[in-house]
């Protein structure tokens, strides 16, 4: 309708053509019906209504979009502060080993509330990594975050009811597998040196230690102050790594340790069969293939049996013996202890261990010894020494021995992990005897515990270019009491920075005594 | 105007007897639910603060209970007539408004503006009550349009005379009171707006050249009215005011439709729009910045610079989704300057989520209705138009200021309609709705069941 209808028809058209035009039945019911004097302004106000109208609905779809259809969007833009506000609101969990806690949270009053404290933050510091509102997390910080920062939806006491009340509950706690006093013990006898302990209970896989050394602490990351950025930039252009997690993320040439591998793949195999029989292995020992001659740090290796060569560490015996199983068995027995494994999470992930698999006789004959391409983590040789105490059964290594809701209510357990059979109950069994012949008169000695049973193996690798580098100290062992029906702990030490001779006498003189103080405070005795 | 007013028409005489209810109980009853449901946003944010319904909830109450009594008391006086809404509707959205302010107080220890909102409160109800009191009948008005316009202008360029705040030249400051002249000439320029329609109307509607079907009035009605904005306009961009300034301007369009019905001042009222908002947003950086902001909120993010003020607001919206995160529990802070003036309505959003948001943009719908149902049930136009100018200015600021926090809009700094820390807006808003309750007393007491010949 143009505005030339109303004006220029007469009156009783124009107030009819109102009437049906307004269907506003309350206007005559609160005010009356009231005719226009002139020009139908009543209709114009009309307009104008409407007009106001659609700019308020157009308010509320606009607001629409932004509240439900973009909601997540805009939520999830890494500007929005939200988040992390929210993840801050309220106390972290706590990582705690045996019933003490070794976290704690401190309210700094800020935008970002509670920020992260450790006790006894260099000890355990590869155990729990840093949470820091800087820089992250890490370890377990990381892999149990979502529990620790109550994100969680196994904490809500029933399902969705976070999103109804929009509430987080509190951060659950972390319980570990760690025993404090061995944890304590190898962080003591590394002594600042550069190197790692890995322990694990046999029979199931817990984790009794993780000590990295030099560690750092990570509460000086926890903030988000000027002081923790130059606490980053220290720590990480710090020569010694401090940061680096020497016990899972450091893979070293396992050396000597690694005879326990090619002795457990040569008595499967069948390629030896009594442990005292004279091998025919010549001292020394040219490599297929090449006119390398590998020798021996002693004498005596010639046609040593297998008893004598592991007590006294034979290179030649054992990279013959390799190269006699050969590459299928050796790859094969390596990778059921877990070597090439790039799976294995504890629950955070471990760097793997290596056995190259692509190799020609003469690297073989290396590999068999621990040098060419074959690295081991400290966490994978205590694997190896574990599973020789477990007659042949390796269980997968784990650190979270349960979950708990804030006050104590478990979420969740370890639960029962099998194990997986590496090699013959009756191999395992005579490795058994080996290892415990090496600490009894063999170059492991200085493991030795009165009153318990130990069984061990030195190793001195050498690495760097040439290998002009100061050599690793290795020692794995296993012990039990006397009265004990198997091993209670099994232990992995390096020694990066080992002093003394070129020898065997590292491992068992730096590596040993630091493995001894682990079982002795896992035992107890 | 409807079949049922013309059945009355057709009555005899009986139906002069029927008055209509005043409605004064219903108003009461509104204004008790109005308070209750302030004290009650004021005890949620308590509540969720720390626990504890805050020491201030009774006094807080009872000070917002008893303008609201005095206000109630002054329209059952001199005004039994009114309309029962719009008085409870300025109460709670002003009860509302001072709890999302103290709620935000909370957050700067150190800048609490909730107490001289307070102040500022009051004196909006005084004012509310001096109009409906004194101002026996709002044809008085009329009398005086050019006093009013003068008036506007002089508080219009005020603040030139005083040093520029924050980029803009709005502000007088007078004994630590900041002071927006602005806001009140927005009902003076109203008035005067109406009164000049309504005695030009018929000039401005039957005159002038025809284009298509698009009539244009002549140059000589047009000049003063013309001049008069171009004046108030040309000030306002002087003083960098941008959402006044399309204020005024929406204002003067839905006016001289109102009084004349030509669709022609619609598309000249565009065209100018167009043209303004184009030489503005090419003259002034400041403009120009903030039509950038709104095509792209999240430039600076993108840039590493961090969020801006709507980047930010855009994510207190979000945040509330549809239910909100409730009273006292989002980060509005977040947007940091002017959380608690132009940007209260993102604090509204993130806590009151969708829902409490539309509920209130629909009491705002509700207030701007009942102004055009005055408007329409007047029957002396400039009654009609002051009505109807009233509404439009609560209408459009609303729209300017929403939208422009949403990103419906450029952002344009404005105070929301009696949320927004600001005491001259606060006061302005007690005025338009007391001159609302001032014309639908007039309309509905004349009400007496017959038709107007």
């Amino acid at each position: 309708m143009t505005e030339d209808d109303g004006r220029q028809a007469p009156v009783s058209e124009r107030n009819r053509g109102t009437v049906t035009e307004c269907d506003d039945q309350e206007a005559v019911t609160e005010y009356g019906g009231l005719p226009d004097s002139g020009r139908p302004m009543a209709r114009y106000i009309r307009h104008a209504c409407v007009f106001c109208a659609l700019l308020l609905a157009a308010l509320l779809v606009n607001a629409t979009r932004v509240q439900v259809v973009r909601s997540r969007e805009y939520d999830a833009n890494p500007a929005n502060r939200r988040a992390a506000i929210a993840r801050y609101e309220q106390p972290r969990g706590d990582i705690l080993v045996g019933d003490e806690p070794v976290t704690g949270s401190m309210d700094t009053g800020e935008q970002l509330r509670h920020e992260r404290t450790y006790r006894n933050g260099p000890l355990y510091a590869p155990v729990t990594g840093f949470a820091s509102q800087t820089y992250g997390t890490t370890f377990l910080e990381h892999s149990e975050d979502a529990l620790l920062s109550g994100t969680d939806p196994v904490l809500s006491p029933l399902p969705l009811w976070n999103d109804v009340t929009r509430t987080r509950n509190r951060g659950g706690d972390v319980v570990t597998t760690l025993n404090r006093q061995a944890q304590e013990a190898a962080y003591r006898g590394l002594a600042g040196r550069k190197g790692a302990v890995a322990a694990i209970e046999p029979a199931t896989g817990r984790v009794l230690a993780l000590v990295t050394s030099p560690s750092y602490d990570p509460a000086e990351l926890s903030g988000n102050s000027e002081a923790v950025e130059s606490a980053w930039a220290r720590l990480n252009h710090d020569p010694e790594k401090p940061m680096l997690n020497r016990a899972v993320r450091q893979t070293y040439p396992p050396g000597s340790t690694f005879k326990v591998v090619t002795a457990a793949a040569a008595l499967d195999a069948g390629v030896v069969t009594d442990l005292d029989e004279r091998t025919d292995s010549p001292d020394p020992y040219r490599l297929p293939g090449t006119t390398t001659r590998l020798t021996n740090e002693g004498d005596g290796c010639a046609n040593a049996s297998v008893r004598d060569a592991f007590e006294w560490s034979c290179n030649t015996v054992f990279a013959k013996l390799g190269v006699d199983v050969g590459v299928q068995a050796m790859t094969d027995t390596a990778q059921a202890f877990g070597f090439n494994d790039t799976g294995l999470r504890i629950p955070f992930a471990v760097s793997p261990s290596t056995f190259d698999t692509r190799v020609d006789k003469a690297q073989l004959a290396l590999s068999s010894i621990g040098q060419y391409n074959t690295r081991a983590t400290p966490l994978q040789m205590a694997m190896v020494a574990a599973t020789v105490a477990d007659g042949g059964v390796l269980h997968t290594p784990y650190l979270v021995e349960r979950t708990t809701r804030h006050g104590g209510e478990t979420v969740a357990g370890s639960g029962v992990r099998p194990g997986r059979q590496v090699m013959r109950p009756s191999t395992a069994a005579r490795l058994k005897e080996l290892m415990a012949g090496v600490v009894r008169d063999g170059t492991g000695t200085r493991a030795g515990i009165r009153g318990a049973l130990v069984g061990g193996k030195t190793g001195t690798a050498q690495h760097g270019v040439g290998n002009t580098g100061v050599p690793y100290a290795w020692f794995v062992s296993w012990a039990q009491t006397e009265d004990a029906l198997e091993p209670q702990v099994a232990v992995a030490v390096v020694v990066e920075d080992a002093s003394g001779d070129r020898g065997e006498i590292s491992g068992g003189g730096n590596a040993a005594p630091i493995a001894k103080d682990v079982m002795r405070a896992v035992l107890g005795v | 105007m409807t079949k049922a007013g013309t059945t009355v028409a057709a009555a005899p005489a009986p139906a002069r007897a029927v008055r209509l209810p005043r409605r004064r109980g219903v108003e009461l009853a509104l204004l008790v639910l109005a308070v209750l449901l302030s004290v009650y946003g004021y005890c949620a944010v308590g509540l969720a603060r720390t626990g504890t319904v805050p020491p201030g909830a009774v006094g807080y109450g009872a000070g917002l209970g008893v303008l609201a009594l005095f206000a109630h008391i002054a329209v059952r006086i001199r005004a039994p007539y009114a309309d029962p809404l719009p008085l409870p509707i300025g109460v709670l959205l002003n009860g509302l408004g001072l709890v999302l302010i103290y709620r935000l107080d909370l957050e700067t220890p150190g800048d609490r503006a909730a107490p001289t909102q307070l102040v500022w409160s009051t004196l909006g109800v005084g004012l509310f009550i001096g109009v409906v009191l004194v101002l026996r009948d709002h044809r008085v008005l009329q009398r005086y349009s050019y006093v009013c316009v003068v008036a506007a202008l002089v508080l219009l360029l005020l603040p030139i005379l005083f040093p520029a705040v924050n980029g803009a030249r709005i502000w007088i400051r007078i004994a630590g009171f900041s002071i927006q002249p602005g806001e009140f000439a927005k009902v003076l320029l109203a008035v005067f707006f109406a009164a000049y329609l309504a005695a030009n109307r018929s000039a401005l509607s039957h005159t002038g050249r025809r284009l298509w079907r698009l009539q244009f009035p002549t140059g000589r009605v047009l000049g003063p009215i013309l001049t008069i904005w171009l004046l108030s306009v040309g000030v306002l961009v002087l003083e960098r005011d941008l959402g006044t300034s399309l204020l005024f301007f929406g204002l003067f369009v839905v006016l001289l439709y109102v009084a004349t019905g030509r669709t022609g001042w619609i598309a000249v009222g565009l065209v100018l729009a167009v043209l303004g908002a184009f030489a503005v947003g090419r003259l002034e950086p400041h403009v120009g910045g903030r039509i950038e902001d709104w095509l792209h909120p999240f430039a600076t993010i993108e840039a590493g610079l961090g969020p801006n003020q709507l980047a930010q607001s855009l994510f207190a919206f979000a945040a509330g989704g549809v239910l909100g995160t409730g009273l006292g529990l989002g980060h509005s802070v977040l947007i940091g300057f002017a959380t608690k003036s132009d940007f209260i309505l993102a604090t509204a959003g993130e806590e009151l989520g969708l829902a409490g948001l539309a509920a209130i943009v629909l009491l705002y719908a509700l207030l701007v209705e009942r102004g055009y149902r005055a408007g329409l049930a007047l029957r002396e136009p400039f009654g009609r138009l002051l009505a109807v100018g009233l509404a439009s200015i609560v209408a459009l600021q609303v729209f300017v200021i929403a939208g422009g926090v949403t990103g419906l809009i450029p952002l344009t700094g404005m105070a929301m309609p009696f949320l927004a820390q600001g005491g001259s807006s606060v006061v302005t808003n007690w005025a338009i709705v007391a001159l609302l309750i001032r014309i639908s007393d007039s309309a509905r007491s004349q009400y007496d069941g017959v038709e107007a010949p």
